[in-house]
């Protein structure tokens, strides 16, 4: 089946820090925005299914040895709501399972108005205005 | 940082026959909407003791839990209502976000609530369990026949706890008695036998929800340092009660006595019964009460609950580990709202079985058990 582009929401609407819940072709969708980028992951957690959507944004703490705690990447991960596990929003990969575990993430873009409502893309579900832009997933 | 894992098979996919089975949650835990909606329950006396001093759980820093949990109120992130109020507290939104989708076709209260057998003041205490008892019915119970009351005890009394049992036998509202694994005593000892007793008389089986605030670090050596080792101990925990219970005799002098332990896990319960065979064998003189193996006891008197589900590496693991505790004394639990609640779906994909098995695990066993129709 080919993918199809669907304008997801005005650039504005979803700020830095960030996420909207979104339905894309019967896939249920969480979208990020992190430090001004768009990232869409699959809104399912690969253990037990819980939404990403309602997880907090977190960074990474961790020790090289018992006693030497640093927090990094703050605000780099997505939490999941009902057992923690922790995914890199970036790409969907797991922190505790990097090797075997991933979200599952989406292409995004950001689209000028313009382009969209020009086409190829016709924006069928989401009013587009010109002069704005739009982020676009394509699924 | 580390990308040294295993080699982990994906779990099994849930067939859409699988999906749509109804399950009896064994432990769903209803929270009040607002810090008196319990408490409007109680007569004028202990409503005044409340306002004027406060319960007293058996430890400093009364109204507190021992560690801190993983998430705010111990539950799911998600599990807020849009309402306001506490996860758990809004039936409406229980009933959207679990009852429903998750084809719960039986629920059982598991109050959490203030811990009534937990108080030091017993009056105080067997007030509170009432206000309990008489809360879930109101606010639950009657408000969506799908879920079953647990009568809360003051354990540590036998008397009060008794003539709590006996003002709610022969309500099915309510399905089984309940109380903390964490005593003052452990649960073998005669001081709670009248209360097996009841038990026993009335045929409610005795749910033994994993916590209980007894004042005892909950490690044989002291207090852990972190959440992940007192968690733990949920499992050591329900090894020594069982112990107790079955080597002080419980069980040859109440033979219809029923437990469930809930939370504490599964895994652990044929090393348990393996280890404790092998010492009677060698020690029986030391307890000549003992007419059976204790894995006898264990089996014909204690059922399991699933949740959290045991997560090994190989889920034929789990199906082996479960064959060898008997698929007739597990049953399905979620622990809905709190954080390390289980989903239905994702425990039949842990579980390639035969049909059979499966309904027992997820319905039927908890069906029989507590008589439901």
């Amino acid at each position: 089946m080919s993918k199809k582009r669907h304008v997801v929401a005005a650039v504005d609407e979803v700020p830095p820090g960030s996420r909207k819940h979104l339905n894309l072709a019967g896939r249920e969708i969480a979208l990020f925005n992190l430090g001004g980028e768009f990232f869409a992951l699959g809104d399912k957690c690969p253990h037990e299914s819980g939404s990403l959507c309602a997880g907090k944004i977190v960074g990474l703490a961790e020790a090289d040895t018992p006693g030497h705690y640093r927090l990094s990447r703050d605000g780099e991960f997505v939490k999941c709501p009902w057992h923690g596990w922790e995914f890199d929003i970036r790409t969907g990969q797991s922190w505790c399972d990097p090797t075997r575990t991933r979200a599952r993430a989406y292409e995004t873009a950001v689209a000028a108005g313009e382009t969209l409502v020009k086409g190829p893309y016709v924006a069928d579900t989401y009013p587009v205005r010109v002069e704005e832009n739009y982020i676009v997933i394509d699924v | 940082m580390s990308t040294q894992t295993l080699d982990r098979p994906r779990p099994g996919r849930v067939t859409p026959r699988e999906a749509t089975l109804g399950v009896i949650d064994c432990d769903i835990h209803p929270q009040a909407a607002t810090p008196t909606e319990v408490l409007d329950f109680l007569p004028e006396r202990w409503r005044a003791y409340v306002r004027e001093y406060g319960g007293l759980y058996r430890q400093p820093l009364s109204d507190t839990l021992s560690h801190p949990r993983m998430a705010p109120d111990v539950a799911r992130a998600d599990s807020w209502p849009p309402t306001g109020g506490l996860p758990g507290s809004d039936l409406a939104f229980m009933q959207q976000q679990h009852l429903d989708p998750n084809n719960v076709e039986f629920g059982m209260l598991m109050p959490l609530n203030r811990g009534p057998g937990n108080q030091r003041n017993l009056e105080y205490g067997a007030a509170l369990a009432g206000a309990v008892n008489d809360w879930q019915i109101a606010h639950w119970v009657e408000r969506d026949k799908r879920l079953r009351a647990s009568i809360v005890v003051t354990q540590e009394h036998s008397p009060f706890a008794i003539a709590e049992i006996e003002k709610r036998a022969g309500d099915k509202r309510f399905s089984q008695i309940m109380m903390p694994p964490k005593c003052l005593e452990p649960h073998g000892r005669r001081r709670y036998w009248p209360i097996y007793e009841a038990a026993v008389a009335h045929n409610l089986p005795i749910a033994l929800h994993v916590g209980g605030i007894n004042g005892y670090p909950p490690t044989a050596s002291g207090w852990p340092s972190y959440y992940i080792e007192e968690q733990h101990t949920n499992v050591t925990g329900m090894l020594s009660l069982i112990t107790s219970m079955v080597v002080e005799g419980v069980f040859e002098q109440f033979p219809t006595l029923k437990i469930v332990l809930v939370e504490g896990g599964v895994a652990w319960a044929p090393a348990l019964k393996w280890r404790l065979d092998k010492q009677w064998k060698r020690l029986k003189s030391e307890a000549p009460h003992l007419k059976r193996l204790p894995s006898e006891y264990i089996h014909d008197h204690f059922w399991l609950t699933t949740q959290p589900l045991d997560e090994p590496d190989r889920d034929s693991d789990l199906v082996e580990m479960f064959e060898i505790v008997g698929f007739d004394r597990i049953m399905f639990s979620t622990d809905y709202p709190h954080w390390d609640f289980d989903e239905p779906k994702f425990v039949v994909s842990k579980l390639r079985i035969g049909e059979d098995k499966l309904k027992r695990l997820l319905s039927g066993n908890a069906r029989e058990l507590y008589g439901l129709a």
